[in-house]
């Protein structure tokens, strides 16, 4: 059974008083519409959501970089009552609820952080629902979110001494492969830096070792 | 690598992995011991880390489906059904009803061959070496046979298109694999009679490594491993995607969820799987077996996104789609069973010995290009 | 001093087996090679079927998979090998004791393959450490492993002991280990072993299409 987030939005506002909530629609055939939480109150939420609401199952936590504000409120469409959150570029964090008992599901519900410089921050979920510890240590990891009130939060898929966070959009990968029997597209202009300069005499040929 | 373990010197510090004979791929845990007994233990992933996610924000969606094949590489099909699901979702595309059949069909065959390479593997951490190995192989690799005939390839079949599949069945598959299906209860027989009452496997899966079932469902666990301690819940039959309301199965249930309940219940949803098959191979119909009005290539999804999931062998397999209307997608995530699985493995070996601890990861059945993808 | 083929023929169906040392040495050398237990990830699965009863690596000697380094001379490097895994993997290869050879099973241990464009992914296995046998495939079938298996059997017993052209383990001077490459901010250092692995140079004719 699906989820209904904007009855669920309203016996939120009615159970927690003085949380910021908002619904925000989802533009495409899924219409799987979802709940933006104001980061100070997502623990709260989480709470509410499992204790009193039977969501007892966080599934998934989905980390997503948006430099560009707009194109978020396109995939998220602010809903009635809601406002535009942001003017600049923010990290995203999105969990995906289940109720194991009453069968419903997916309940999603968003976070953002202010801004996506050094210290971004969201509330761990983990105190709440033991599922979050490893999917947001690998957040942090890729997205260099910092979950504040994790009980052990370094890098889990890449290696301590790495320092770049690789899922930003804006990460260029190290340029570690030169061989490129025939390159197109975007690979021509990264492989020429490796090539030799060609003179116009040389045909396709493969200098020998 | 720096890890949080306890200051004590007497403890002995284990580093299992990430060679190692039983930890099912390049995995590794950080063991602390006083004696035998487990004090601490700290998983360490990452050192199959593929970067699927960012290959996929390069590429179009079509262009992601050989990749999923190699996410849980020992059932390639279920990922590819669940990948397609997924797009179906985001992009609202209908499939037909032949396709449905040989999704279901291939899904629970992917479902067997998952199982029983599960019980050689599982067998093999606990001392018996191949032998139980070379039976599981020998059935898995009819199932393959059948895959090859049909995608190409033994293994990563690439099979599942938006829409429905790649191409029909060719003539006489569906006999063949009824004549398979009609065969596999002899095999499940003859492992049972083996494995049942035998007097290793009681001494050291019974008792061992279990959990409440509220802590199983707040960490986060799915699959033959939250149904073995009780808990009912089927993502086939809470969600009933694809045709899956259709067929008459059950649903095995364990008692205690320690590890011997989770070898056995994989033998009985094997025999649901066999009892599905049976029933998909004679519904089978007609028609097209893809979307005809559905668009492969270089296709433009809506603006949106999408969470669908399904019962994979391992447990639930999402893919979490988010799409800005170009033809490749804005974010994909993976949300991976065996991962998310592997949460509790600290609390579950805590006090036990390290012979334990193997056992233990052998039974929450993991695949390392899922947990690392 | 080699041995005239038509005279050990003649010789052997008398009965009497003339051979010379390095002929015995490597034909027991390759017939009973024993694999290193090391799957990296899906060709892993190819290689356990190889070495199931359908496709039975037995016949060739080489089922008897060892978990230790110390007591094994091949180490099939099956599955991507990431930068995380790098160190570890020349870390064991340095570990296991001379003659050894490495079998690249697999496009990603070869270059990479499928996820060359990978931040994690190192391109090919053969930047750390020499590879003697490459066997293409993702997963190369278990058929394909059992000829790469084959080849390397008849690469062993080609092998020279002595003279000028000797196998790299009957030199005394022969490197046996390999430096282990270490962690960086933002990559492996260093990105290959320049002794071993140099990019090869290929020259095209500028404007000659995409």
């Amino acid at each position: 059974m699906k989820a209904d987030p904007a009855a669920i939005l309203e016996h939120l506002r009615t159970a927690l008083p003085g949380t910021t909530l908002a619904l925000r629609t989802n533009p495409g055939p899924s219409a799987q519409h979802s709940i933006l939480v104001e980061r100070e109150s997502l623990v709260a939420v989480l709470q509410h959501l499992r204790d009193a609401m039977g969501f007892d199952m966080l599934s998934n936590v989905t980390g997503v970089d948006w430099p560009d504000p707009v194109k978020a409120d396109s995939v998220a469409v602010v809903g009635e009552g809601g406002q535009v959150s942001h003017n600049e570029g923010f990290l995203e964090v999105i969990y995906h609820l289940f109720s194991t008992e009453n069968r419903v599901g997916p309940l999603v519900v968003r976070a953002r952080t202010a801004d996506r410089g050094d210290g971004a921050h969201i509330p761990s979920a983990v105190p709440i629902f033991r599922s979050a510890e490893f999917q947001e240590r690998e957040i942090y990891d890729l997205f260099g979110i910092r979950f504040m009130g994790h009980p052990d939060l370094r890098r889990i898929l890449m290696w301590d001494e790495f320092v770049d966070h690789p899922m930003r959009k804006d990460y260029i990968a190290p340029d570690d492969y030169e061989y490129e029997p025939t390159p197109h597209g975007a690979v021509v202009e990264k492989a020429k830096a490796h090539y030799p300069a060609a003179d116009s005499q040389a045909t396709f040929s493969r200098a020998s070792d | 690598m720096a890890v949080d373990l306890p200051d004590s010197d007497q403890l002995l510090r284990v580093s299992l992995g990430p060679q190692h004979p039983s930890t099912h791929g390049v995995f590794r845990m950080n063991v602390a011991l006083d004696g035998e007994t487990v004090v601490s233990l700290k998983p360490v992933f990452g050192y199959l880390h593929r970067n699927h996610e960012k290959i996929a924000e390069g590429v179009t969606y079509l262009s992601s489906m050989p990749y999923t094949d190699r996410l849980d590489y020992i059932c390639p099909l279920s990922n590819n059904w669940a990948y397609a699901m997924a797009v179906e979702t985001l992009a609202g595309i209908e499939v037909p009803e032949r396709a449905q059949h040989i999704r279901v069909i291939l899904a629970e065959l992917t479902r067997l061959i998952n199982h029983t390479a599960f019980l050689g593997f599982i067998l093999g951490d606990m001392g018996a070496w191949g032998s139980a190995l070379m039976y599981a192989f020998r059935e898995r690799e009819k199932i393959l046979d059948l895959f090859e005939d049909l995608t190409g390839a033994r293994m990563m079949a690439n099979f599942m298109r938006f829409g429905g599949c790649r191409n029909d069945l060719p003539d006489g598959w569906a006999a063949r694999a009824k004549t398979l299906v009609d065969g596999y209860p002899a095999f499940l027989d003859e492992m049972e009679t083996f494995l049942v009452g035998n007097e290793i496997l009681l001494a050291r899966t019974q008792g061992v490594g279990q959990l409440p079932k509220e802590t199983l469902i707040n960490g986060g666990v799915t699959g033959p491993m939250l149904r073995a301690a009780g808990v009912s819940y089927d993502i086939r039959k809470v969600d009933s995607y694809g045709i899956y309301d259709r067929f008459k199965f059950r649903i095995p249930l364990g008692e205690t969820g320690d590890c011997y309940d989770r070898i056995m219940i994989r033998f009985l949803e094997m025999r649901e799987s066999l009892e599905i098959l049976r029933q998909a191979l004679e519904q089978l119909p007609g028609g097209d077996f893809v979307n005809p009005k559905a668009k492969l290539r270089g296709f433009k999804t809506p603006v949106g996104e999408a969470y669908s999931r399904i019962e994979g062998p391992k447990g639930e397999l999402g893919f979490h789609l988010v799409s800005d209307g170009t033809v490749n997608p804005y974010r994909y995530r993976v949300r991976p069973p065996s991962f998310i699985n592997l949460t509790l493995l600290e609390d579950m070996c805590l006090g036990l010995d390290l012979a334990d601890v193997v056992i233990i990861l052998g039974s929450i059945d993991i695949v390392l290009g899922e947990v690392d993808r | 001093m080699a041995i005239d083929p038509h005279l050990a023929d003649e010789l052997k169906s008398q009965g009497v087996h003339v051979t010379s040392l390095e002929q015995l040495v490597n034909w027991g050398r390759s017939s009973s090679l024993w694999p290193l237990q090391f799957g990296l990830a899906c060709c892993a699965i190819e290689m356990i079927a190889a070495t199931m009863a359908k496709y039975d690596m037995a016949r060739f000697g080489a089922e008897v998979f060892r978990p230790s380094p110390r007591q094994a001379d091949l180490m099939l490097v099956a599955g991507t090998v990431t930068k995380k895994m790098a160190p570890q993997v020349v870390r064991l290869y340095n570990q296991m004791a001379e003659p050894k050879y490495v079998i690249a099973m697999g496009a990603c241990a070869i270059s990479g393959g499928p996820f060359k464009e990978g931040y994690n992914v190192l391109k090919g296995i053969d930047r750390f450490i020499p590879v003697d046998i490459v066997i293409p495939g993702c997963p190369p079938r278990p058929e394909a492993l059992l000829e790469g298996l084959i080849q390397l059997r008849e690469k062993i017993s080609k092998e020279k002991l002595t003279g000028e052209t000797r196998a790299r383990h009957a030199d005394p001077n022969g490197a046996a280990s390999f430096p282990i490459p270490q962690y960086g901010p933002h990559d492996l250092t260093p990105v290959a072993n320049p002794d071993i692995w140099k990019p090869m140079p290929l020259v095209r004719a500028e404007g000659g299409g995409e």
